[in-house]
C-alpha cells in the first residue's frame, strides 16, 4: 500500500467512523460475533493485532476496521504475524494476538502456535473457520484447526455459537496468561463471526478443571532455607520461568541475599544482569564453562522455573548427580519429567522467591566463589582467528587476503553491545548466531533476549523484532540473525517498512547453516550435506544480494565485508529512523564453542576447537 | 504395569481426543476407555485402562491434570475400587450344546438376550476374573462375535 492508498484508507475510515454497533451498549443492542470478537479483545486491552485476512476472517477484518483501540497490522505471511505476536509477547509480558484465516491461513501459524508452547509464550490465535454448514465436507480452505491445533496449544476452542464468544475470550485470555503461560486459539466459522446476538460480557471465569494458583508452603520455605545452610557449594539455576512471572528482581535479591552465584538458561537470560558478580552467565550445550563446571560440582542445585531441557542437560542422569536438587516450578507437569527432585515444589516462582527472601539467610561459600571465579578467569568466552580462517576461501575471495580485515562473528555482537550499551532488545533467528548472541551480547534486564529456544524455529527473529519494536518504539530493536534464518521471513521487511516499525537485522551472514556445518565438522567428517547457501555455481559472489532485496522493500540496507568499515556501518543502521538491513560477511568455519555435545556431560566438554576435552583431574571429577 | 485411570471431564466436543492424544503422542496404547455422563449432565467420567511404565503413566498423569476440561483424575490401586465390565458374546450353539451353555449361564449370572437357530446371543456382567473364566469357557462352543464396553470403575470410599 502506497502512503497515498493508505491516506485514502484512513479517510475511508474516517468516513465511516461511527462504529455500526455502538460500542458500550453491547448488553442491550444486538452486535455481530466479529464485533463481539474486537470487543472481547479491546476488554482484554489488546492495542495490537498480527492479522492477515482471508475469505473466512474477513469480517473479523471488517470488525478490525471499526475499532478505534486496536492497531491492526498485516504481516506479509501468517508465520510472521504469529512471530511477531511471539516476540510483543515476551518483550511486554502482555499476551499477543496474531489472526488469520481458515485453512492454509491456520496452517501457516502452526509452527508460531507450537513456538509460543514450547517456551511458553501467552499468545492468542483466532482463524476464521468455514460456515458451520460446510465443516467436515472438504470445503474450500477448510482444514480440522481444532484437531490441528491439541499438541501445541494449552487450550483451543472451536466457537459454534455466537452467544459463546465472550466467554471464549475470557477464558482464552485468563488460560494464556496465568500459571504456566502458553497458546490459547480459537477457531470461529465465518458465520458465527456473522451472526447477531446481545453479548453479555462475563467479568470471571468459571474453569472448575483449571487452577493456575499455586503457592509453595511455609514447611519448603524453611527446608529450602535449611538445605542453603547446610551446603557448601550451592547453585541457582534460574530459567524462562522467572522471565513469564516477571521475578527477575526477586531473583537477584534471593542470590544475593543467599550468597549464591546463578546459572541462568537460555531462556532464562536477562533475569540476572551478565555483569552481576553472582552471574555464572548461562549453561548448557553452549554456556559457559564456569556454569557448567558449577552445576556439576555443586551440592545444592536450586532450579527455580526451569523443566531440564536437554540442551541444558546433556545427559540427564549425569547432570548435577552430586548435589541435591531443589525444583521449583508451577507446572506440576515439569516435577520429575526429566529429572527427579529430591525436593520439588510446585509454585509460581514470584511467590516463592518473595517467600524465600524472607527467610533466607546467606554464608559466605568462600571456598566455593573462590573456586568460580578461577574457573571464570580461565574459561571465558573467548574466539580468536584461527589458521582455518587465515587459510579460507572466505579470505582468499571476500577480503583478497586482507587478514586484518577479517569480521569475526562474535565481534559483530560484541560491537552490537557496545554500541547499544547493552539496552537494545535482542531477537534472533536459529543457529551459530543466536548462541553467539547469548554468549557475547551483555544481558542487563528480562525480556531483552527474545529467542526461540525449545521449538529452535529459523526465521523467528525478525518478524519477533517487529514485534518487540511496535511495544517499544522509543527502545532499540535489533535482530542478529544467520543467513538461513533471516531468509525464512524475509517478506516481513514489507510488514516493517509500510507499518513504520524500525526494527533492525544484522545478518551473520556465511553463506552456509553454519549450525549444522558445525556439527557436519564434528560428528559427519565435514561431509556437507545441503548446508551450503550460495550459489555453487558462483561461489564468488555472495548470493543472495540482501541489499538488493532489501532494496526492493524499499529497506535500506548495506553490506560490510571489511572489519574497517563495520563500526560506522552498524552506527548508521543504529541510527536510522527505519528497518534497516545489516549484511555482514563472516568466515563460515567458526564453531559455537563451548560446546557439550548432545547426550553427554560436562566431562566431554569441547573448549577448544579439533581439540580433545580438557576437564580431567584438575577438577577432581 | 496396568492401570485403571477414572477421570472426570467437562462434557465437551473434543475432550476425547485430547485425552486420547497424550497416550497416542507417548506411543501408549489404551486397553479400554469407557466414557459417559455422570449424574451432573456437564459433566462425564472415563474409565481409562492403560498398560505401560509407571514413570511415563505419572506423566501422562500430569498431563492429563493439565488439561483445562479435566475436572479430576484419579489412577485407582488395586482393591481401592470396584469395577465391572459388560460384555456381549455371540457363540455357536445348536440343540446339544444349547443346554451346556445356558447351564454355565445359570452359574455365571449371564443372560441370554437373544436366540437364533445356529448362535445364542449372552449378556454378562463382572469384575475382570469373572468375565475372562466366562469367555475362557465359551471358546469350546466357537466365538462369533464379541463386544464389550471396557472397565467402568468406582472407589470404594
Amino acid at each position: 500500500m502506497s502512503k497515498q492508498q493508505a491516506n485514502a484508507a484512513a479517510k475511508s475510515r474516517a468516513k465511516t467512523a461511527a462504529p455500526i454497533v455502538e460500542l458500550g451498549a453491547e448488553l442491550n443492542t444486538p452486535m455481530r460475533g466479529c464485533d463481539i470478537v474486537v470487543k472481547c479483545l479491546e476488554r482484554e486491552g489488546v492495542d495490537t493485532v498480527f492479522a492477515y485476512p482471508g475469505g473466512a476472517s474477513m469480517e473479523l477484518h471488517q470488525g478490525l476496521t471499526r475499532s478505534k483501540h486496536i492497531r491492526t497490522i498485516l504481516p506479509r505471511h501468517e508465520q510472521g504475524g504469529a512471530f511477531a505476536a511471539d516476540g510483543y509477547a515476551r518483550a511486554t509480558g502482555k499476551t499477543g494476538v496474531a489472526i488469520a484465516t481458515s485453512g492454509p491461513g491456520a496452517t501457516n501459524l502452526v509452527t508460531g502456535v507450537a513456538d509460543a508452547y514450547m517456551d511458553s509464550i501467552p499468545l492468542i490465535l483466532i482463524t476464521g473457520q468455514v460456515q458451520r454448514a460446510m465443516i467436515g465436507k472438504g470445503a474450500f480452505q477448510e482444514t480440522d484447526v481444532f484437531g490441528l491445533s491439541l499438541p501445541i496449544v494449552k487450550h483451543s476452542y472451536l466457537v459454534m455459537n455466537v452467544e459463546d464468544i465472550p466467554r471464549v475470550f475470557k477464558e482464552a485470555f485468563y488460560i494464556a496468561s496465568t500459571g504456566r503461560p502458553g497458546p490459547v486459539w480459537i477457531d470461529i466459522p465465518k458465520d458465527v463471526q456473522q451472526s447477531t446476538c446481545k453479548p453479555v460480557f462475563p467479568d470471571k471465569v468459571n474453569l472448575r478443571g483449571y487452577n493456575p494458583d499455586k503457592r509453595i508452603s511455609e514447611i519448603a520455605v524453611n527446608e529450602i532455607a535449611g538445605l542453603i545452610e547446610k551446603s557448601e557449594r550451592p547453585v541457582i539455576y534460574a530459567g524462562g520461568g522467572i522471565i513469564s512471572s516477571n521475578a527477575g528482581k526477586e531473583l537477584v535479591e534471593f542470590a544475593e541475599k543467599a550468597n549464591i552465584p546463578v546459572a541462568t538458561t537460555l531462556m532464562g537470560i536477562g533475569a540476572i544482569p551478565s555483569d552481576h558478580r553472582l552471574s555464572m552467565r548461562w549453561l548448557g550445550m553452549h554456556g559457559t564453562v564456569y556454569a557448567n563446571y558449577a552445576v556439576d560440582k555443586s551440592d545444592l542445585l536450586l532450579a527455580l522455573g526451569v523443566r531440564f531441557d536437554d540442551r541444558v542437560t546433556g545427559n540427564v542422569r549425569e547432570f548435577a548427580k552430586h548435589g541435591t536438587i531443589v525444583h521449583i516450578d508451577v507446572d506440576p507437569s515439569e516435577i520429575n519429567k526429566n529429572k527427579v527432585a529430591h525436593l520439588p515444589v510446585v509454585s509460581d516462582i514470584k511467590y516463592a522467591l518473595q517467600q524465600l527472601n524472607k527467610v533466607v539467610k546467606g554464608k559466605e561459600f568462600k571456598a566455593w566463589h573462590a573456586q568460580i571465579n578461577e574457573w571464570k578467569n580461565q574459561f571465558p568466552f573467548r574466539y580468536r582467528v584461527t589458521d582455518e580462517v587465515l587459510k579460507s576461501q572466505y579470505v582468499r575471495e571476500f577480503l583478497k587476503g586482507d587478514v586484518n580485515e577479517i569480521i569475526m562473528p562474535q565481534h559483530v555482537i560484541e560491537l552490537l553491545d557496545e554500541l547499544t550499551k547493552g539496552e537494545a532488545i535482542i531477537t534472533t533467528g536459529v543457529g551459530q548466531h543466536q548462541m553467539w548472541a547469548g554468549q557475547y551480547y551483555k544481558f542487563k534486564y528480562p525480556r531483552t533476549f527474545l529467542t526461540s529456544a525449545g521449538l529452535g524455529s529459523m526465521g523467528f527473529g525478525y518478524p519477533a523484532a517487529m514485534g518487540a519494536k511496535v511495544a517499544f518504539p522509543d527502545r532499540e530493536v535489533v535482530d542478529i540473525d544467520g543467513d538461513g534464518s533471516f531468509l525464512m521471513n524475509i517478506q516481513e521487511l514489507a510488514t516493517a517498512h509500510i507499518e513504520r516499525i524500525a526494527a533492525k537485522a544484522v545478518v551473520l551472514n556465511n553463506q552456509h547453516l553454519g549450525m549444522v556445518v558445525q556439527w557436519e565438522d564434528k560428528f559427519y567428517n565435514s561431509n556437507r550435506g545441503h548446508t551450503y547457501l550460495g550459489d555453487p555455481q558462483n561461489p564468488h559472489k555472495i548470493y543472495p544480494d540482501y541489499v538488493a532485496v532489501a532494496k526492493g522493500f524499499n529497506v535500506p540496507a548495506e553490506r560490510v565485508t571489511r572489519k574497517s568499515e563495520l563500526r560506522a556501518a552498524m552506527q548508521r543502521m543504529l541510527d536510522s529512523k527505519e528497518p534497516y538491513v545489516l549484511d555482514v560477511i563472516v568466515p563460515y568455519t567458526e564453531h559455537v564453542l563451548p560446546m557439550i555435545p548432545a547426550g553427554k556431560t560436562v566431562r566431554e566438554i569441547i573448549i577448544e576447537k579439533d581439540a580433545k576435552p580438557v576437564l580431567g583431574t584438575n577438577l577432581g571429577l | 504395569m496396568r492401570h485403571t485411570l477414572s477421570v472426570l471431564v467437562e462434557n465437551k466436543f473434543g475432550v476425547l481426543t485430547r485425552i486420547s492424544g497424550l497416550f497416542s503422542g507417548r506411543g501408549f496404547n489404551i486397553d479400554t476407555l469407557n466414557v459417559a455422563p455422570t449424574q451432573d449432565p456437564t459433566q462425564s467420567r472415563m474409565t481409562i485402562v492403560v498398560k505401560g511404565d509407571d514413570t511415563v503413566l505419572e506423566q501422562v498423569t500430569k498431563q492429563l491434570n493439565k488439561l483445562v476440561d479435566i475436572i479430576k483424575v484419579q489412577d485407582f490401586k488395586e482393591g481401592e475400587y470396584v469395577d465391572r465390565e459388560l460384555v456381549l458374546i455371540k457363540v455357536n450353539a445348536d440343540n446339544k450344546t444349547r443346554p451346556e451353555i445356558m447351564q454355565i449361564c445359570d452359574i455365571f449370572r449371564a443372560k441370554i438376550v437373544d436366540v437364533a437357530h445356529k448362535a445364542l446371543t449372552i449378556e454378562i456382567t463382572g469384575d475382570e476374573s469373572k468375565i475372562s473364566a466366562f469367555l475362557g469357557l465359551m471358546e469350546s462352543f466357537g466365538v462369533r462375535d464379541i463386544t464389550r464396553t471396557g472397565k467402568v470403575a468406582m472407589p470404594r470410599k
